[in-house]
C-alpha cells in the first residue's frame, strides 16, 4: 500500500479544472518533485496533499484513508500528526525566535520542547542562531528553521513549496543537502518546484500540465549534488 | 517549556512585538476603565456627599406625638433613635414651644438643644453669637425689631401658669404681677436671620425653658437631620411608628423628595455617562482588534497550517484581548479613584472613600468588555484559510 495516493482526484473553481483526474502514487521514504509551469496546478495539488484543501472530486488516500470527504476539524488533525510543510516565503513568526518557532509546532502537536527544537535547530546547522529573530537570520537561516519546524514533529510526511525559490545558490545546494540527508533517513518527500535542477535531484519528477499529469520521469540525476 | 507558559509567552511577546498599537488600545481600556471606576466611585459616594451638601437645607425628619400619646417624651424619642444608624444622625434637635410674656406681651420661645440646631439648621445666621451659657438667648430678627433689641440688651420673659391654664386672659393684663409668675431676666446673645417664621420666635436651651416653666421633660416637636437616602428614610419611618407608637416621625417632603429627584438624575447621568465610554472603549478595542487580526493573516494561516484550532487560535486572540483588558482594567481602577477623588474634592470639596472591592470589579468588567468587543475580530481570525493567505509569490 502506498503513503499516499490519488485517484481521480479533479479540483473544479467554476469554468477552470485546476486539477483534472489526477493519479498519483508516493511510497514511503520516497522523494518526488512536482514540477510545471504557473497555473499547472501544483500548489492545488498541494493544498489538497497538505489537508488545506479539499478535491471537488476523486480520493486521496493517506496510509489508506481518504481524507478528500474529512471534515476541516480532522483534517487539522491529520496536518498536525502526519505532514510537515515548508514553504517557499518561510512564514516564521516575526516575534518569537528560531528556537520558540520550532516549539510553536511542537505546541499545537503535542508539548513544547525545548532540548528537542534546538535538537532539531542544530540537524540544520543553527544551533547558533536559535535565539535570534527571524529578522536577524538571512533567507536561507530562515528557510532551515522552517525545516527544523517541519520535522520537529516526525512527520509521514514533508511537503515542500518552493522551497529555494527564495534562496540563492549557496543556501539552495544547503537546503537540498539537508533534503538529501532527510530522504537517507527514510523521510517522504514531495517537492513543488518550478527549478529543473531541484526537480532533477529528486527520485522521480511529476511534470503538471493544465492540471493533468503530463509525464512522469525517473531522474537519473537522484541523488548526485548539483555541482554550479 | 509547559503549554501553559508557551501560550503565555506567545500572547506577551505578540503585544510587545505590537506596543504602539497595543498601546493605544491599552490607553483606550484604561480611560475606559478610569471612567468606569471613578464615576462607580462618584455613583455610590455621590447620595452620602450630596446628603452631607442637602444636610444644609435643614432638617429632613420630624418627631411629633402620635394622636394616642400624652405628649412626647425624651426616653420615647431616644427609642426612636435606636432605629436610626449613629453615622447617619447629623442633628437632632428637640423643641419645645411655649407662649409666655415679654414686657406684657405675648411671645413665642422656643427651648431647644442649641449645639444640635447647629447642626439641624446650618443655613440659620446670626448676628451677634450663640448662646453659649444658661441666661442667654437668640431673638429672631422680626421679635428683635418688635422688642426694639439688640445684641447684648437684657431681656425679661414671664411665665404664668395661670395665665397659661387661662389663655382667655386680656392681653392687656399684666402676666408678670400674677401670684405664680416667673420672672427672669436674659441677655441677648444673637439675633437670628433665617429667612423664616423662626425670626418671630424666641430661642432658648431647654435648661433656661425647664427653668422658667419648671417642667424639663415635656418636648413639642424633634426636628431631624439624617445624611440617609428617601428609600432609607422611609424605612426608619416605618419601623419607629412600629416600635414606637408614641411617636409619629413624618419625612420633611420638599427636602427628601428633592433630594432624591437631584439624586436620581445625577446618577443617571453618570450610568449614561459610563455607558458611552464603554461603547467608545469597545469601538476603540474592537477596531484596534481588527487590524491586528488584518495584520496577522499570514501569521494565523501558518499556525492553523500547523495544526492549530479554531479553539486554539480564539484562545490565543482572546488571551491577548484579555490580558490587555486586565492590565488596562488595573491601571484603570487606580486612576479611577484618583480621578474620583479630585472631582469629589473639587465638586463636593471632602474625601471620597477607597473602595478596595473596585479593583478586581474594574479589573473584570474591563476584561469582559475587552473580551466582548474581540468577539468579532476572533471570528474573522478563525476564518482565515491557510491556503489562501500562505500562497507563495
Amino acid at each position: 500500500m502506498s503513503l499516499l495516493e490519488l485517484k481521480d482526484v479533479s479540483k473544479i473553481y467554476g469554468p477552470l479544472k485546476a486539477l483534472d483526474k489526477v493519479n498519483l502514487k508516493v511510497e514511503e521514504g520516497e522523494w518526488v518533485a512536482i514540477m510545471g509551469p504557473s497555473g499547472s496546478g501544483k500548489s492545488t495539488m498541494m493544498n489538497i496533499i497538505s489537508c488545506l484543501d479539499k478535491p471537488t472530486e476523486g480520493q486521496v488516500l493517506l496510509d489508506g484513508v481518504d481524507i478528500a470527504n474529512e471534515s476541516s476539524k480532522k483534517l487539522t488533525e491529520i496536518r498536525r500528526d502526519k505532514i510537515g510543510l515548508i514553504f517557499q516565503q518561510f512564514h516564521l513568526v516575526n516575534y518569537l525566535t528560531a528556537v520558540e518557532n520550532v516549539m510553536v509546532a511542537q505546541y499545537y502537536h503535542s508539548m513544547p520542547d525545548e532540548k528537542e527544537a534546538l535538537a532539531a535547530l542544530e540537524r540544520v546547522g543553527l544551533k547558533d542562531r536559535a535565539r535570534h529573530l527571524p529578522s536577524q537570520l538571512s533567507g536561507g537561516e530562515q528557510q532551515r528553521v522552517c525545516i527544523a519546524r517541519a520535522l520537529i514533529n516526525h512527520p509521514e510526511i514533508v511537503l515542500a513549496d518552493e522551497p529555494t525559490g527564495n534562496l540563492d545558490e549557496a543556501n539552495e545546494n544547503i537546503v537540498l543537502d539537508i533534503f538529501r540527508q532527510l530522504h537517507e533517513e527514510g523521510t517522504t518527500l514531495i517537492v513543488v518546484t518550478h527549478d529543473p535542477e531541484v526537480g532533477e535531484v529528486a527520485e522521480r519528477t511529476v511534470v503538471l500540465n493544465y492540471g493533468k499529469i503530463s509525464k512522469e520521469i525517473i531522474n537519473e540525476n537522484f541523488g548526485k549534488e548539483i555541482n554550479n | 517549556m509547559s503549554k501553559r507558559k508557551m501560550f503565555f509567552h506567545m500572547i506577551t511577546a505578540s503585544l510587545m512585538r505590537r506596543r504602539s498599537r497595543m498601546f493605544v488600545a491599552l490607553l483606550a481600556i484604561a480611560v475606559g476603565a478610569t471612567i468606569l471606576s471613578g464615576l462607580t466611585t462618584i455613583y455610590y459616594d455621590v447620595p452620602k456627599q450630596m446628603g452631607e451638601q442637602f444636610r444644609n437645607y435643614g432638617a429632613n425628619m420630624i418627631f411629633v406625638a402620635s394622636a394616642e400619646s400624652e405628649g412626647l417624651t425624651m426616653s420615647d424619642v431616644e427609642d426612636a433613635l435606636k432605629e436610626i444608624p449613629d453615622e447617619q444622625k447629623v442633628g437632632i434637635s428637640p423643641y419645645r414651644y411655649e407662649t409666655l410674656s415679654v414686657n406684657e406681651q405675648p411671645v413665642i420661645i422656643a427651648g431647644t438643644d442649641l449645639e444640635e440646631t447647629k447642626k439641624t439648621s446650618p443655613y440659620w445666621y446670626v448676628d451677634g453669637a450663640w448662646p453659649e451659657d444658661n441666661g442667654q438667648i437668640l431673638v429672631g430678627k422680626e421679635m428683635a425689631a418688635t422688642l426694639s433689641l439688640n445684641v447684648g440688651d437684657a431681656l425679661t420673659i414671664t411665665y404664668s401658669q395661670a395665665a397659661m391654664e387661662n389663655p382667655d386672659q386680656p392681653e392687656d393684663v399684666d402676666r408678670s404681677l400674677n401670684e405664680d409668675a416667673v420672672n427672669i431676666e436674659y441677655t441677648v446673645s444673637g439675633i437670628l436671620d433665617t429667612g423664616g417664621t423662626e425670626e418671630s420666635y424666641i430661642f432658648m436651651s431647654l435648661a433656661d425653658m425647664g427653668a422658667l416653666t419648671k417642667e424639663d421633660e415635656k418636648i413639642d416637636v424633634v426636628e431631624l437631620s439624617i445624611s440617609a437616602s428617601g428609600e432609607e428614610l422611609d424605612g426608619y419611618v416605618k419601623n419607629i411608628s412600629k416600635k414606637v407608637p408614641q411617636i409619629t416621625p413624618r419625612l420633611v417632603k420638599r427636602v427628601t423628595q428633592s433630594e432624591t429627584t437631584v439624586l436620581t438624575k445625577l446618577q443617571s447621568l453618570v450610568l449614561l455617562v459610563t455607558i458611552v465610554v464603554l461603547l467608545l472603549m469597545m469601538i476603540c478595542v474592537a477596531t484596534t482588534m481588527m487590524a491586528v487580526v488584518t495584520e496577522r493573516r499570514k501569521e494565523i494561516g501558518l499556525r492553523k497550517a500547523l495544526g492549530a484550532s479554531n479553539k486554539s487560535i480564539v484562545r490565543e486572540f482572546m488571551g491577548e484581548a484579555m490580558l490587555l483588558g486586565g492590565s488596562g482594567g488595573l491601571i484603570g481602577s487606580i486612576l479611577g479613584f484618583v480621578f474620583a477623588q479630585l472631582v469629589s474634592m473639587n465638586v463636593f470639596n471632602s474625601t471620597i472613600t477607597f473602595r478596595p472591592l473596585l479593583i478586581p470589579i474594574t479589573i473584570v468588567a474591563a476584561v469582559l468588555v475587552t473580551a466582548l468587543a474581540s468577539l468579532i475580530p476572533v471570528r474573522n481570525a478563525t476564518e482565515v484559510d491557510p491556503a489562501i493567505v500562505l500562497k507563495g509569490e
